[in-house]
């Protein structure tokens, strides 16, 4: 779960991490009494999750009340690369005399924490890898010992950052680094991480990855599940309501396969026909009538969607129970689209025998994964 | 032969009592896996379908005779599972149980290789091995296979079950089919099954299932280029059409930035002189060829 930066800020005050004084505001009002107690000048920053928020207008600074009000009232509602602004994070603005980058992540490949700093921070980290990659200084955490200040210290001193920022950075290294790891986060990132003229280091951005797996173990995650949840739109919501994996693509050949990988394979061989999938579905491994329907149900709110491929591999689940699944769910769900399945795998016999029998020109059958795509995509095309 | 598992491999399942452990475990006992053994501190002295139940893996090495532990417990108990699979003396364990934070997967990898450097943990989140008419442990449908000369590693399970199935339709049989799972830290990588592959001499060729996200595919490819000469290594990568940010199901499959991409994999993979298939069937198909068959 990506946090919004207002939600990151107060997840950073959890663990004790210093952030600009400031609040979040739903309503022109709020922002305003909001700047009040901050105290001007502020930033008002609309709280979207997309880059750029600043060149479409999303960050504005108020040197005083009235300017508060005239940002607030056009940032709020404002539309960011499709992404609705309804919230905006008010806070005081800050002299900056440095920015620096810092984060924590886990290095896949080298199977430990790996964290990141940089004494050239308020830019893509990535940009500064690619032009100057010594700039970044780089520390690998075996997660079974943790962090220890003298390590800290070492590294923040091969960062080469001001001298005076060094007893603030590493006191907020530290703090960042359990935020990571008794926060359950998938990453944690400053950027950036600033100095300011009178010698104080903090916190101006949050991004925040928290790990859904260990939500059962943080109920403070409640809230912050119920506002993502609240932004999630259309089929996106709908798909997660009913516990299924849905991602949203462009195309029109709606995808519904068991398996993460089996239903990534099956987009990626309808793209690879020429046609265009319009979704990633995975039902997992019981594709009873329940879930069918409930899949049918998604695919059939999408506009694009032309045609739809049902790709199962029988494993554990048997094809019969299935093909039993897939007609029921398609009794449930008024369908205008057709629908090709291709059942394999344990018991396909049996499955295929139950799909034949109520074949018409809604429900095709095929044999293999590649003649189903083919098929799909020329019914997607009108063909 | 077979790698990791063979007709010697003494099973003890974390996890029997439960329906799903119960359900799978016994799956694994009809296909001939040796399933000696269950655990359950509340109900030791029991048994389920004359498996004898233990209080912990300790008694079901020292009594049973365990090797390997199949653990299909909660996410909240899995670590632990692992741990004290590893502390009775099991060098090799599966785990199929999804959904372990992050964290914990590291601190357990890490813990393993630094107090247990022997344990060869596969998982979490894995569909299991098979090694095909010798022993099931997992999820792996086997029916779909037959006995032969080609090993699988997989992170997906069901593709794993369709490359199978491939190769059975093209008239090839199976030695050990490994999936090793979705999850960001898992415990076996692609390169210690390819490692194992090399050696193994019942297997002639190997087929490497990878998909988008991390690194894991590129250093495989490495290792290919430099040790499996011997053998042909064929591949399939899933998620060309996955858009960046979006986890596509497993948790480690997502593309972050350019980083991840399924073409740079597959590049990396051709590269290292592997075939590249470009759906699931031409697995099964490039392997025949390669093979000769």
């Amino acid at each position: 779960m990506d946090l919004f930066e207002y939600q990151g800020k107060q997840y950073f005050a959890r663990y004790h991490i210093p952030v600009s004084p400031g609040g979040v505001a739903d309503t022109v009002d709020e922002a305003v009494k909001v700047a009040d107690q901050s105290g001007y000048p502020v930033v008002v920053k609309a709280q979207v999750q997309v880059g750029g928020r600043g060149k479409a207008g999303g960050i504005k600074l108020a040197k005083d009340a009235a300017e508060a009000r005239y940002y607030a009232d056009q940032i709020l509602g404002m539309d960011i690369k499709g992404h609705t602004v309804h919230r905006v994070w008010v806070e005081r603005a800050s002299d900056i005399a440095e920015e620096y980058y810092a984060s924590f992540t886990l290095d896949r490949a080298a199977k430990r924490y790996l964290g990141m700093l940089s004494a050239q921070g308020g830019v893509e980290i990535e940009a500064v890898a690619e032009k100057d990659p010594s700039a970044i200084a780089l520390i690998y955490i075996d997660p079974t010992v943790g962090l220890s200040e003298a390590q800290c210290r070492e590294w923040v001193a091969a960062a080469k950052l001001n001298p005076k920022a060094t007893e603030g950075a590493v006191a907020i290294l530290l703090k960042l680094y359990t935020c990571f790891t008794q926060g359950d986060a998938d990453l944690v990132e400053i950027n950036p991480l600033i100095l300011t003229p009178d010698g104080s280091v903090h916190a101006l951005d949050a991004k925040v990855t928290l790990d859904d797996d260990a939500a059962y173990r943080h109920p403070e995650w409640e809230e912050f599940r119920a506002m993502q949840q609240a932004n999630l739109q259309g089929r996106e919501k709908l798909a997660k309501e009913k516990g299924l994996q849905y991602v949203g693509l462009d195309g029109s050949v709606g995808i519904i396969a068991n398996g993460a990988g089996l239903a990534m394979s099956t987009c990626d061989t309808v793209n690879q026909v020429g046609g265009r999938p319009a979704n990633f579905l995975d039902i997992g491994g019981g594709a009873n009538a329940d879930v069918v329907a409930n899949a049918l149900t998604v695919i059939s709110t999408d506009p694009n969607v032309r045609s739809i491929f049902i790709n199962i591999f029988g494993g554990v689940t048997r094809c019969d129970e299935v093909a039993r699944g897939i007609l029921e769910g398609m009794e449930r769900v008024k369908l205008t689209v057709p629908v090709v399945v291709r059942l394999d795998g344990t018991n396909s016999a049996e499955g295929r025998a139950i799909i034949d029998e109520r074949v018409n020109a809604q429900l095709i059958r095929k044999n293999t994964m590649l003649e189903a795509a083919q098929t799909a995509v020329a019914l997607a095309k009108g063909n | 032969m077979a790698i990791f598992v063979n007709e010697n491999t003494k099973v003890v399942v974390q996890g029997l009592t439960g329906d799903q452990g119960r359900f799978y475990g016994l799956r694994n006992r009809a296909y001939g896996t040796q399933v000696v053994a269950g655990t359950n501190p509340k109900k030791a002295g029991t048994d389920v379908e004359g498996i004898p139940i233990f209080a912990g893996v300790k008694d079901a090495v020292e009594k049973a005779g365990a090797n390997a532990s199949f653990i299909i417990v909660p996410a909240s108990v899995a670590p632990a599972a692992i741990l004290e699979s590893a502390a009775a003396g099991i060098e090799l364990i599966v785990c199929v149980t999804e959904h372990i934070p992050m964290h914990e997967q590291a601190r357990i990898f890490n813990t393993l290789k630094r107090d247990y450097p022997k344990v060869q943990l596969i998982g979490p989140n894995c569909s299991g091995i098979l090694s095909a008419g010798k022993c099931n442990i997992g999820f792996t449908p086997a029916e779909v296979s037959t006995p032969g000369n080609v090993g699988v590693v997989s992170r997906s399970g069901t593709l794993a079950y369709q490359s199978v199935y491939e190769l059975t339709q093209q008239g090839m049989g199976l030695s050990t089919c490994v999936g090793i799972g979705g999850d960001p830290v898992p415990g076996t990588s692609f390169i210690d099954c390819l490692k194992a592959f090399a050696e193994d001499p019942e297997t002639h060729g190997v087929i490497m299932i990878g998909e988008i996200g991390g690194t894991a595919e590129e250093q495989a490819a490495e290792f290919i280029a430099a040790n499996m000469r011997h053998k042909p290594v064929v591949s399939y990568i899933a998620g060309v059409t996955a858009p960046p940010g979006k986890k596509m199901g497993h948790a480690g499959a997502i593309v972050s930035g350019n980083k991840g991409t399924a073409q740079a994999k597959m590049d990396a993979l051709r590269a290292a002189g592997a075939s590249v298939a470009l759906n699931p069937t031409e697995l099964g198909v490039l392997m025949a060829k390669a093979l000769g068959k």
